[in-house]
């Protein structure tokens, strides 16, 4: 299971990168696998503002839908567009081109909450 | 407490092939092995082999009145040919559904009924309680195995194995063929929607059979998932979740596997509700304006009014939209008429239809 160093994760399974004062969020590779193929992908809008570990997103895959959580508060900026027509970029790449939405961070201290890479990979094992 | 899940004698091989396991109705199952949709796909397009040893099989011997098996089976077994299979019912007195099964006349006195896994103590129970003292119920549950081979393709491979008997195979037909040196049934049945078979043979010889299957690169190992996905394109109920016992096969759309010209458990509380007018509910097919897909529980609104709940849905892989099938009050089940599924925050537009969903398969083929 992929759990990139750069990254800031939560037990509920989506991660947060940070890129100066702003946060791109999505659900990990654990999180695609336990889920399995996702066939839609509704966020927050842009301009809504997300509330750390408060719902902003809904994944559904084949076999269900899950409620998103988000890693971090802050403004949404921009919604990853391509999931309407590809949600499976989830899947394929869920670090990367399967990103849900980039946010403006609202309190930088709440990513003293969050595990990371090491803390994350090790929390999933013992699932 | 939590009763410890039973396997199927494939269960190394799942988790040798990498599979996702689950339980189901009991059984600890493989639910997918690459993902739910290539294998839906790939049993659309190609062949898709299903582990299925976990439903249940009972012989039974005596003939059909004697026995008192026709008062058991909704079906009439008289008029069925021997080498043939039906679907149909087995109720309660008060007509609700025991199980639905598919009963198989190896001879006119000897019978092979295969039910639900969740069900097969269940069955045998009701089983002995209502056939007659003489005759002789097995439960070959544990050592016969069985594997579903579902696609256009399945008739062809099974050929280069089984001999060409098996084009001769009609729809609900069955024979038997050499396997391993073991004799075997195979029916031209499934839950796919696709030209399919299901072959039955002794737990020790599955795994043989299994790999011998999956030699062919037509064939692929597909699991529940995509299975359920399949079932649902075709409108086929999955018992448990879209029939039970509190459900009868009126509400559920199903009476043409009920021949009422015949006497049999729970007719007489069928009949007395028909006249009654008691049949408030009907099992209605529908698909949403999107991806987002009906879930097993979510409430039914039409015009604002509750009208009913989803008992089975799913994003389609074939139709790309969600389709869901559930019991709505019968005056709004109606072709056509728009509704709301609704759950939390969850709301989803859908559109009643005609089953089934699906109609490209290659069933009749």
């Amino acid at each position: 299971m992929e759990t990139p160093d750069n990254l800031f994760y939560t037990k509920t399974h989506e991660w947060a990168k940070i890129e100066g004062n702003l946060a791109r969020l999505g659900i990990t590779d654990y999180a695609q696998a336990s889920l399995g193929d996702v066939v839609f992908v509704e966020c927050s809008a842009k301009g809504e503002m997300c509330k750390q570990s408060k719902h902003f997103a809904t994944v559904e895959s084949v076999k269900a839908a899950s409620d998103i959580y988000a890693p971090l508060s802050g403004r949404i900026i921009k919604v990853n567009q391509e999931l309407k027509d590809k949600p499976e970029l989830i899947n394929q790449s869920p670090y990367k081109k399967g990103w849900l939405v980039l946010i403006e961070i609202e309190n930088e201290k709440e990513k003293d909450s969050l595990l990371n890479s090491s803390a994350y990979s090790e929390y999933i094992k013992e699932l | 407490m939590q009763a410890e899940l039973k396997t199927t004698p494939l269960i190394k091989v799942h988790r040798s092939l990498g599979a996702k396991l689950a339980p189901f109705g009991g059984w600890l199952m493989p639910i997918q092995y690459t993902g739910i949709i290539a294998e839906h796909n790939w049993t659309r397009y190609s062949c898709s082999l299903f582990d299925i040893c976990h439903m249940g099989e009972f012989i039974i011997y005596g003939k059909s009145d004697k026995s008192n098996l026709e008062k058991i089976i909704t079906v009439n077994l008289t008029k069925m040919p021997v080498n043939s299979c039906r679907y149909g019912f087995m109720l309660q007195d008060n007509g609700g559904i025991v199980d639905d099964v598919i009963i198989y006349k190896l001879r006119e006195d000897k019978w092979m009924i295969v039910v639900n896994a969740a069900n097969i103590d269940t069955d045998e129970a009701h089983l002995r309680n209502y056939l007659s003292k003489e005759c002789k119920l097995e439960n070959v549950s544990d050592r016969l195995g069985k594997l579903d081979l579902q696609g256009r393709f399945s008739r062809s491979i099974l050929k280069e194995i089984a001999g060409n008997n098996i084009i001769k195979l009609k729809y609900y037909a069955f024979d038997y063929f050499m396997f391993l040196g073991e004799k075997s049934i195979i029916s031209r049945t499934g839950y796919t929607g696709e030209l399919g078979y299901e072959l039955y043979l002794s737990s020790k010889n599955i795994e043989s059979l299994w790999n011998l299957l999956l030699k062919n690169d037509k064939v692929r190992a597909a699991g529940l998932g995509a299975r359920n996905t399949l079932r649902l394109e075709m409108c086929l109920p999955l018992y448990g979740q879209d029939i039970d016992r509190d459900t009868t096969p009126k509400e559920a759309g199903l009476e043409k596997f009920v021949d009422f010209n015949k006497d049999f458990i729970g007719k007489n509380a069928l009949v007395k509700k028909k006249k009654e007018g008691k049949v408030g509910r009907q099992l209605a097919y529908f698909i949403t304006d999107s991806r987002r897909a009906p879930r097993s529980g979510y409430k039914i609104y039409s015009q604002g009014k509750n009208v009913g709940i989803v008992t089975s849905g799913s994003f389609s892989p074939s139709l790309l939209y969600g389709i869901g099938m559930g019991y709505i009050e019968l005056s709004y089940n109606q072709i056509g008429n728009r509704i709301t599924l609704k759950e939390s925050n969850i709301e989803i537009e859908a559109k009643i239809v005609n089953k089934p969903f699906y109609r490209n398969g290659s069933l009749k083929e």
